[in-house]
C-alpha cells in the first residue's frame, strides 16, 4: 500500500465560460456580462494557483460504514458510490488566496465583479479537480468513481477533519480548515475518489448525482 | 559561546529533516509526530545526535506542531520539556567538536489568520506565545520560526518570540516555486518586515530543493543586512514501492548548497527528506569555507504583505486622500463608519499609480485606536500597497502597527523630546520607515539651518533607541508662501542640505505650499519640481493632480529614470488635459427605448457613465427629483426585469453599481447637509462562523439603492453583536446570511436572542444551504431566496406591513 503524501502542480486548465455564467446564475448574456466576464478573468488569471496533495489509501465497505484504516466514515451515499472498490485517492485541492483577496476586494466595492469572480473560482476549482482525476486515470491506468466530498450526500463534514489530518493540507498546499468547517482558501475540494477496475466517467453529470433537485445551479442533465 | 556570537564568525549547520525519518521509524499517518517525544524519547534523540554526529551546530526540537492550537495546555508543556530534554540529551552524547545550539522549533498553527481565515491576529500571538514562553523555561538556545508561508502569521510568531523571550530568533519561510510566500510576500518583503523587527537571521525552507530554491536565496542575499538561511528539501517527492523517495541525492544536495554559500548563504541545513547523511555531505564539502563577510545593505524600504518599496533615486508617491481634513464627504463617511468609503478611495488611488498610501481617519468625535485599526486591516484586506500610519495618536499609532502585515511607513515624530519617546519604541519594536517633522518644542525654525539641526538631533536619538538613519525619513515641512514669501525656499535648502550632508531620505507633503492662492494645482506642480531637484524621496499627492502626475513622468523621462520614456508615453493621457467632450452621448440613441441618459446608463449598467450625467444633471434639476424621476424608475425596471428572469444577477448588480455610483454623487453634493430620506435601518450581518459575505453584499447594496439606511456589521458577527446593535439603534428588520449547513446553527441562536431581546424587530434570512423549511425551524420571520426578494420585505415591513 502506497502511503505517501504526493504533491502536484498543474498549468492552467482552459477557462470554460458557458460555466463561469452558470455559476453566476446567468442564463442569457448580454455584451455588458460578457466584458465583465472577460476583465474578470484577465484580472483573476495571474493570481491563481492550481495545486492538488494527495495520497492512496485502502478502504473496506460494509453497509453504511467506510473503513479508510485510519478513520471510519459513516454515509450510505459514499458506501454506494464505493462499492466494490478497495481502494481510494484521498485529496485536496486549491486554487490559492489570490480568488479570495480579488472577490473580498469587489466584495466591498464591486459586488457585480465579486459574483462573477466568485464563480470564476467556482469554476477554476472543478477544472482543477477535473484535470488532477484526468491525470490520476492515466497515470494510473484504471477506473475511478465520481469524487465525493465531505458533505456529499449524507456524509458528514465533520469528515474533513479526518481528511485533514491524513493529508498535511495546510503545509502541503495552504489549504487549511476553519473551526466551523469551511475551508481557506474558499476556493478548495477535498475529496475522496475510488479506484475501480471498471471504466467510469468520472468527471461528468456529477449533478446527476446529486439529490438537490431544485438547485439554482444545477446543469443540464 | 552564545549564539548570536556563533552566528556572527561562523557559517552555522542546522539540522536535517525529521518527518521523513519519524515515518520510517513507524510514525503512522495522522499521527501527531510532538507526541513521539514522549512516547519514542530514544528515536528523537538519536536522530538529534545523528545531525550532531553529522556536523550540525543547530538542532531544532521536535515541536514543529507543538502549540495550543492542537494540544491541551498540560499535554503541550509535557511535549516542549521532553523536546528539549531530548535534544540536550543528544548534545551530550554527541562526540562531536562542533558547537551545539538548541533551538526551540515553532511551526505554522495550521490555520490561515484572518481575514482570509478565520484565526484572530492576536489569538495567533498567544497561541505561539504559549509555545515560546515553554521554549525559554525548559532552556533553549534560540528560537526557529519556520517553514511559515504567510508573512502575517510569520509576524505573529516573531512579535509572539520577542515579547516572550529575550533568546535569538531566526525566521525561515517556504517560498512556493513563484518564488513568494503561498499568501504572497516576496523575499525582499519578507526581509523587510522581518529586519524591521530586528531578526538575527532569516531565509528559505522546505517546499522546494536546493535547485529551485536558488533564486529565492539569491534575492535574500541581495536585501538582507543579517545573516541568511537556506534550508531546502532533497528535492521533491516521489513514491516508490510505497515509500516516499525524494528526487536530490546527498552529494547533489550538498554541492547545490555549497554553491550558495560561496553566494552568500550562511545558515544551511535541509528540510524534507533530508537525513544526516546530507549534513554530513555539506559539512564536509564546505568545511574550509569562510563565511561571506555581512554587509549593511542600507535599504531605506517599507513593505507590503505581497511587496518591497524601497526608496531612491525614482521619486516615490504617496496618495494622501485617506484623511479627513478639509473633506467633508470623507468626514461623513467616518462618522457613519462607512469603511467601503475608505476602501475605494484606496483602490482609485492605487489604479492612479500611487506606491504607498497615506492613511490617517483622525477626527475629533470618533475613537481614532479603533478606526485606524479598521482602516489599516481592511485595506490591507484587498490592497497591496504598503500604509503609511499618520496618526499624533500614539496608542492608535501602535495598535495599527501591530496589526499592519508588514513594514509600515510611519507618519510621524518630530523633535519634541516626549515625541521621540513615545514613537521610537514603536519603530524598534514593531518595525517602520519613520518620517521625522523638522520641528521641536520651540517651533519650525524659519531657516534651514535651524531644521538641519533638528533633524540631527533626531538621528542621534534615533540611534540611542537602535533605530539606523535608513529608517528615518526627514520631511523639512512645505509651509505655505502666501503667508511668507521665501517659506518655500527654506524648505527646499534644508531637504539638499539633509539629503547630501546626512544621506538620509526626505517626504514632503507638497500642497501645502501653495494654500491660499488660486490654481493650487500649478504651484504644486513646480513646486514638486524643484523639490525633487533638491533631492526629495518621496511625495505625499494628490493622485488625481494633473500637475503632479505631470511632474512626476517627466522628471523620471528627464532624470534618466524611465526606459524608453516607457511610463511617460503609458501615462501620458493622465496629464494631457483633453479637449471638453461632448456631452451629448457619443453611443447611438436609445430614448425610443429608455427615457432618459441616466437611465439608459444606470439600466445597462455604466458606472462612470452614470456618475457623470449625474454630476451634469445636478447642476440644473435638484437631486430628489433625479433619485424620483430617473434613478428609481431605472432600478425599477431592472429590479422587475430579474423578477421575471429576462435580467440575470449579475446585471442587476452591474446596475445596482451604476445607480450607486449615481448616489454617490448625489451624497457627496449633499455632504455635511441633514438630509437623511431613509426609509429605514436595516441591519446585516454574516453569522458567525461564517465568512462568506458576498450574498450579503449584494443584498446591501441594493437595499442601499432602495433607500434604506442599512448598518453592515459584516461577517463572522457574534450573536450578541447583533442584538446590541438592533436595541441601540431600534432597528425594525435584520437580514442574517448563512453559507454552510454548519453555520445555521449560529443564525438559529442569533434569532433565538433577537427574539428575546429585541422581540420587535424581524428577521430575513437567506444563503446557499437555506430553504423555507430550514428558515421556518430556526424561527426566521421571512426566508428571501434572493436579493430582491428581502428588498421587497424590507419595503412591506417598513411601510407597515408584516407578510410572512
Amino acid at each position: 500500500m502506497n502511503s505517501v503524501i504526493l504533491n502536484k502542480t498543474y498549468p492552467a486548465p482552459p477557462f470554460c465560460e458557458k460555466e463561469i455564467l452558470r455559476y453566476a446564475g446567468c442564463k442569457s448574456t448580454d455584451n455588458e456580462t460578457h466584458k465583465l466576464l472577460a476583465d474578470c478573468i484577465n484580472e483573476a488569471q495571474d493570481k491563481l494557483t492550481y495545486k492538488v496533495c494527495y495520497r492512496e489509501l485502502p478502504v473496506t465497505v460494509k453497509g453504511d460504514i467506510c473503513d479508510f484504516g485510519t478513520f471510519k466514515a459513516q454515509s450510505q451515499s459514499l458506501s454506494k458510490n464505493l462499492e466494490n472498490c478497495d481502494c481510494v485517492i484521498l485529496f485536496g485541492a486549491t486554487v490559492g488566496v489570490g480568488i479570495d483577496r480579488l472577490i473580498a476586494k469587489y466584495g466591498r466595492i464591486s459586488p457585480a465583479r465579486a459574483l462573477m469572480l466568485q464563480a470564476i473560482g467556482a469554476e477554476r476549482i472543478e477544472a482543477l479537480c477535473d484535470a488532477f482525476c484526468e491525470d490520476i486515470q492515466n497515470t494510473l491506468g484504471i477506473g475511478l468513481k465520481p469524487r465525493f466530498s465531505p458533505g456529499y450526500g449524507d456524509l458528514p463534514l465533520d469528515t474533513q477533519k479526518d481528511i485533514f489530518a491524513l493529508l498535511d493540507c495546510s503545509k502541503r498546499i495552504g489549504l487549511t480548515l476553519n473551526s466551523s468547517l469551511l475551508m481557506s482558501p474558499s476556493k478548495s475540494v477535498t475529496a475522496v475518489i475510488g479506484l475501480t477496475n471498471k471504466k467510469e466517467n468520472a468527471t461528468t453529470n456529477k449533478c446527476a448525482l446529486c439529490d438537490k433537485k431544485d438547485c439554482t445551479f444545477r446543469g443540464a442533465l | 559561546m552564545n549564539f548570536k556570537e556563533f552566528l556572527k564568525n561562523n557559517i552555522v549547520y542546522l539540522d536535517g529533516g525529521m518527518g521523513t525519518l519519524l515515518q520510517s521509524e513507524g510514525l503512522a499517518p495522522g499521527e501527531h509526530p510532538e507526541r513521539w517525544n514522549i512516547t519514542h524519547p530514544d528515536v528523537i534523540t538519536k536522530i538529534h545526535k545523528d545531525y550532531f554526529d553529522a556536523g550540525s551546530n543547530v538542532v531544532c526540537t521536535n515541536t514543529f506542531g507543538a502549540n495550543s492550537l492542537k494540544f491541551d495546555d498540560n499535554e503541550l508543556e509535557n511535549i516542549v520539556m521532553a523536546a528539549i530534554f531530548n535534544a540536550k540529551n543528544a548534545a551530550r552524547q554527541s562526540a562531536s567538536k562542533s558547537e551545539k545550539f538548541i533551538a526551540l522549533d515553532i511551526g505554522p498553527s495550521g490555520k490561515l489568520l484572518k481575514p482570509l481565515g478565520d484565526l484572530d491576529f492576536e489569538d495567533a500571538v498567544s497561541v505561539f506565545a504559549k509555545t515560546v514562553s515553554l521554549g525559554v523555561k525548559y532552556g533553549a538556545d534560540l528560537i526557529i520560526i519556520e517553514t511559515m508561508n504567510d508573512s502575517y502569521e510569520t509576524k505573529a510568531a516573531l512579535l509572539a518570540a520577542k515579547e516572550n523571550s529575550d533568546l535569538p530568533v531566526i525566521v525561515s519561510n517556504a517560498y512556493g516555486e513563484d518564488g513568494k510566500l503561498m499568501t504572497g510576500a516576496s523575499p525582499a518583503a519578507m526581509v523587510a518586515l522581518l529586519e524591521g523587527m530586528g531578526i538575527d537571521a532569516l531565509g528559505a525552507n522546505c517546499s522546494l530543493g536546493p535547485r529551485q530554491l536558488r533564486g529565492v536565496a539569491l534575492e535574500l542575499i541581495e536585501n538582507a543586512s543579517v545573516p541568511v538561511i537556506l534550508k531546502p528539501n532533497a528535492g521533491l517527492p516521489k513514491s516508490v514501492d510505497g515509500k516516499t523517495v525524494f528526487d536530490v541525492t546527498a552529494n547533489d544536495f550538498a554541492d547545490e548548497v555549497a554553491a550558495l554559500i560561496k553566494k552568500g548563504v550562511r545558515v544551511v541545513g535541509g528540510c524534507c527528506g533530508t537525513t544526516p547523511e546530507y549534513i554530513k555531505a555539506l559539512t564536509d564539502k564546505t568545511n574550509d569555507y569562510s563565511p561571506v563577510p555581512l554587509s549593511d545593505k542600507n535599504l531605506t524600504v517599507v513593505s507590503s504583505y505581497t511587496h518591497a518599496v524601497k526608496f531612491g533615486d525614482s521619486p516615490i508617491l504617496i496618495g494622501e486622500r485617506i484623511n479627513p481634513t478639509g473633506k467633508k464627504r470623507f468626514k461623513q463617511a467616518l462618522i457613519e463608519n462607512d469603511i467601503d468609503y475608505i476602501l475605494t478611495e484606496g483602490v482609485n488611488q492605487q489604479e492612479k499609480g500611487v506606491h504607498i498610501l497615506d492613511v490617517n481617519v483622525g477626527l475629533p468625535d470618533i475613537d481614532e485606536v479603533q478606526t485606524l485599526k479598521t482602516a489599516v486591516c481592511e485595506l490591507q484586506a484587498i490592497i497591496n500597497l504598503p500604509l503609511q500610519i499618520d496618526t499624533a495618536d500614539i496608542t492608535a499609532m501602535e495598535t495599527a502597527l501591530r496589526r499592519y502585515n508588514g513594514k509600515a511607513m510611519i507618519n510621524s515624530v518630530n523633535g519634541k523630546a516626549d515625541n521621540m519617546a513615545a514613537v521610537f519604541p514603536l519603530v524598534k519594536k514593531y518595525g517602520g520607515l519613520v518620517v521625522a517633522l523638522t520641528l521641536d518644542e520651540s517651533g519650525i525654525p524659519e531657516t534651514a539651518d535651524g531644521r538641519f539641526q533638528i533633524a540631527e538631533k533626531i538621528l542621534a536619538t534615533a540611534r540611542e533607541y537602535g533605530i539606523d538613519k535608513k529608517d528615518i525619513i526627514f520631511d523639512t515641512l512645505a509651509m505655505t508662501i502666501s503667508a511668507e514669501t521665501h517659506a518655500a525656499l527654506a524648505t527646499l535648502e534644508s531637504l539638499r542640505k539633509i539629503k547630501t550632508e546626512l544621506g538620509c531620505h526626505t517626504s514632503l507633503g507638497v500642497s501645502n505650499v501653495s494654500f491660499g492662492l488660486p490654481n493650487r494645482d500649478a504651484i504644486n506642480g513646480t513646486f514638486f519640481a524643484l523639490a525633487l531637484e533638491n533631492g526629495l524621496s518621496a511625495a505625499i499627492m494628490n493622485p488625481y493632480s494633473s500637475e503632479i502626475r505631470k511632474t512626476y513622468y517627466t522628471y523620471k523621462a528627464l532624470k534618466g529614470l524611465d526606459e524608453n520614456c516607457a511610463d511617460y508615453i503609458r501615462n501620458t493621457d493622465s496629464f494631457t488635459i483633453a479637449p471638453t467632450a461632448s456631452t451629448t452621448p457619443a453611443a447611438k440613441k436609445t430614448a425610443e427605448e429608455y427615457s432618459s441618459e441616466l437611465q439608459h446608463a444606470v439600466v445597462k449598467g455604466f458606472k462612470e457613465k452614470a456618475g457623470e450625467i449625474t454630476k451634469a444633471l445636478l447642476s440644473t434639476i435638484p437631486p430628489l427629483e433625479i433619485v424620483n424621476n430617473e434613478i428609481i424608475p431605472a432600478l425599477n425596471t431592472v429590479g422587475i426585469g430579474f423578477e421575471k428572469k429576462t435580467v440575470y444577477l449579475p446585471q442587476l448588480l452591474m446596475s445596482a453599481e451604476a445607480a450607486k455610483s449615481a448616489f454617490e454623487v448625489i451624497k457627496s453634493s449633499m455632504a455635511g447637509s441633514e438630509n437623511k430620506s431613509s426609509k429605514g435601518t436595516f441591519i446585516i450581518a454574516t453569522v458567525y462562523g461564517d465568512i462568506h459575505d458576498i450574498g450579503k453584499n449584494i443584498v446591501k447594496l441594493l437595499l442601499e439603492n432602495y433607500g434604506f439606511n442599512v448598518v453592515d456589521l459584516g461577517k463572522d458577527v457574534p450573536p450578541e453583536t447583533v442584538v446590541q446593535k438592533v436595541i441601540k439603534l431600534h432597528a425594525p428588520l435584520v437580514g442574517l446570511s448563512a453559507l454552510m449547513t454548519t453555520t445555521v446553527p449560529a443564525m438559529e441562536e442569533t434569532i433565538k436572542l433577537i427574539k428575546a431581546k429585541a422581540p420587535w424587530c424581524k428577521t430575513v434570512v437567506g444563503g446557499a444551504v437555506l430553504t423555507q423549511d430550514y428558515a421556518d425551524k430556526i424561527g426566521a420571520d421571512k426566508y428571501a431566496h434572493d436579493a430582491m426578494e428581502t428588498v421587497r420585505y424590507a419595503e412591506e415591513i417598513m411601510s407597515g406591513g408584516n407578510a410572512k
